[in-house]
């Protein structure tokens, strides 16, 4: 029998089969645990105790997820129109050389409130370019956006290093990295957030890029589902021949769509870069696009699902360095092999378990 | 030093650097004729790797290692045919997703295996392919520029290096002479046509993925015991991208793969040679400019400057059968 058209209600389709494929994600990863030597179910339990357990680790959980939700962002807005935007590295890679020359420009004159603005704009300037050329290839020449934004993701890195090693580098020093920035180019840590809840940030970088990344998320629930740009974005993603009868631009489309996920992607770069260490660093992005990917499938695309999401990622980032600290036989690696794994299954294999979840369905509900 | 020698010593660390792309990049001319896209193909060779360098240290084998590659490598496949074929599952996501299990897979066991931070260890020398010197390689090392080409760059290889350029042949023959070839490019172009005609399209493009496994083997055998004696890691540091490149570059054609291979092959060679010299006139070229330069010349050549790259017209898509 074919289910592949039958209709599923919404708790199914967004709680019960993301939840299920997550589970076989986790099962797999503990059959690696397993076979180490070592207890998944300890490991599972200094996992959480790690990302949860005290303010501190609270700060890094959330801190990694500042980074998804932008990453996570950037992807989804791509793929509501259609495009798979594999180059978030790139483009946060790139988007930090933005925030960081606001920040070396500005650090000494104003305080960090004027500087953020313009570093947000620079950072999503710089990102919406190195997304530029890729769209524009898709819109105009028909190349595949996939593998342009996989070339530009390596042209980026080579670019990067060539600047942090020959120009933006501080002369005498040996690091690849630019001078420290002055509070005034630095964004403010969330201390009050965790004591709120009654805990200590301690030495946990969570920063003001927090609460950006979440107006992001709002900001992109609009465009999405409350804008027309947004609605010709989501014809254009669902059935390219009908948005073409209905008279929606492509190339218009596909460039601004783009544009903001290149946009987004770069502003991921505020929160290493002028939250965290203050400088800019080589390889800070380090990986945070690719996450990216697997923070907007298991979160369906849409921003409430891409927060939960990124804070599952967060926890398995900050859980995963403690555990590689308590059981030094699994390495900080072991998050890489969970990450496959949930892009493997809630991704690649979303579909694996629909035919038999809806039978059980058509069972129990009587049809 | 004469030119002549250092253009030698180029070229032959250039063929070296292009064996992996080479092995790679046929793999995905499989997949990607048959209508697969696959951007897994890093994850294959690490594993590859991986797995050989392991096999060759417990049995001091290298063929032995090699087979143990080419096991683990078609096992990827047929994770990426699982999910893209039967589950029709987006072949891209599957991709990253493997090359996400394979990187960090490979460093957990390399750890919990040999506690060197993810390097497995040192392969003996039994374990190893090693250069071959061809016969009258040193009498022929006297005559002028024939003598040292053979000497240096024809002569001295192992045997994976050799076996690699005869896949260019074999490629060929299997795609564009055998019936199998002819359904395999069928299949990438027009399934509903090989449906009709009464071939399972998903056991068709399973064997393809099984031919790209088995290159893929080659290539990350390759990396870890011919090129070096262990595994290293990430030791396949974007390889399998450039390969991806170099396949689009090379308009999904056999021949043209080997070019291109070997031409980002150079690049990469001169790279490495160019670091720190400087050119007069110029100056100082940096060095990432070749590194970046693969990427952006598959980026001018898909828009279309350098004649015109059509990928097979159903890659990517999954097939459903009509109902």
């Amino acid at each position: 029998m074919n289910t592949a058209s039958v209709q599923l209600p919404a708790w199914i389709n967004y709680g019960v089969i993301p939840l299920l494929n997550l589970a076989l994600a986790f099962f797999f990863s503990g059959l690696v645990v397993w076979a180490i030597g070592e207890s998944p179910v300890e490991a599972l339990r200094l996992l959480l105790i790690g990302a949860l357990g005290r303010g501190e680790g609270i700060g890094f959980t959330l801190f990694y997820a500042t980074s998804f939700i932008f990453t996570g962002l950037s992807v989804a807005v791509a793929i509501h129109a259609g495009l798979f935007n594999i180059g978030s590295e790139g483009q946060a890679y790139l988007g930090g050389l933005g925030a960081a020359l606001v920040a070396l420009s500005f650090d000494r004159y104003v305080p960090w409130y004027v500087t953020m603005p313009f570093a947000v704009i620079g950072a999503a300037l710089f990102g919406a370019a190195c997304a530029a050329i890729p769209a524009w290839l898709q819109a105009k020449r028909g190349s595949h956006i996939v593998i342009t934004t996989i070339m530009f993701n390596f042209i980026t890195s080579s670019l990067m290093n060539y600047l942090l090693v020959r120009v933006l580098i501080v002369p005498g020093k040996m690091a690849p990295e630019t001078r420290t920035f002055l509070e005034g180019g630095q964004l403010p840590k969330l201390d009050w957030l965790i004591s709120m809840f009654g805990g200590r940030l301690g030495a946990a970088p969570l920063n003001f890029s927090f609460l950006i990344a979440l107006v992001m998320c709002f900001l992109v629930w609009v465009l999405i589902w409350r804008t027309k740009l947004g609605y010709e974005m989501r014809t254009l993603g669902i059935s390219p021949t009908a948005a073409s009868y209905a008279g929606i631009p492509y190339a218009k489309i596909v460039m601004i769509a783009m544009l903001i996920s290149g946009g987004l992607a770069g502003m991921m770069a505020l929160n290493p870069v002028m939250g965290a260490s203050a400088r800019l660093q080589i390889e800070f992005v380090g990986g945070a696009g690719f996450v990216g990917i697997a923070v907007s499938l298991m979160g369906r695309n849409h921003p409430v699902g891409i927060i939960l999401a990124a804070l599952l990622f967060g926890i398995l980032y900050q859980g995963g360095a403690e555990l590689s600290f308590d059981m030094p036989s699994i390495t900080r690696d072991m998050i890489v092999v969970i990450q496959g794994l949930v892009i493997l299954f809630a991704g690649a294999l979303e579909y694996m378990l629909r035919p038999a979840i809806v039978r059980l369905y058509q069972q129990i509900s009587g049809k | 030093m004469d030119y002549f020698d250092i253009f030698i010593g180029i070229l032959g660390s250039a063929i070296r650097l292009s064996i992996p792309l080479l092995f790679t990049a046929l793999a995905g001319l499989f997949s990607e004729r048959a209508g697969i896209f696959d951007i897994g193909l890093e994850g294959k060779m690490l594993v590859s790797a991986f797995a050989s360098a392991c096999a060759a240290y417990w049995t001091g084998n290298a063929w032995l290692g090699l087979m143990a590659g080419i096991v683990v490598a078609i096992a990827f496949s047929f994770l990426h045919g699982f999910a893209s074929i039967t589950n029709r599952g987006n072949q891209i996501v599957s991709g990253v997703a493997l090359n996400f299990v394979a990187a960090g897979l490979t460093i957990v066991l390399g750890q919990a295996w040999f506690g060197q931070g993810g390097r497995t260890a040192q392969v003996p020398g039994s374990g190893r392919f090693t250069p071959i010197i061809l016969p009258g390689a040193d009498a022929m090392r006297e005559v002028p520029i024939l003598g040292p080409l053979y000497a240096n760059v024809i002569s001295g290889n192992n045997i994976l290096t050799y076996i690699a350029f005869l896949m260019v042949p074999i490629s060929w023959w299997v795609l564009y002479r055998t019936r199998f070839g002819l359904r395999l490019r069928a299949v990438g172009e027009n399934p509903g046509a090989v449906d009709t005609a009464g071939i399972s399209v998903s056991w068709l493009r399973y064997r393809a993925l099984i031919v790209t496994g088995f290159l893929a083997g080659f290539a990350g055998t390759y990396l870890a015991i011919a090129q070096s004696a262990a595994f290293i890691n990430n030791m396949s540091a974007g390889k399998g991208y450039i390969a991806l490149a170099a396949l689009i570059f090379a308009k999904w054609k056999p021949v043209p793969v080997m070019l291109a291979c070997l031409l980002f092959g150079f690049l990469d060679a001169f790279a490495n040679f160019m670091q720190g010299k400087s050119i007069p006139l110029i100056g100082e070229v940096p060095v990432q400019i070749f590194q970046a330069l693969p990427y952006i010349l598959t980026c001018v050549l898909l828009a279309g400057f350098i004649g015109i790259a059509r990928p097979p017209k159903a890659g990517g898509v999954p097939y459903t059968k009509e109902r």
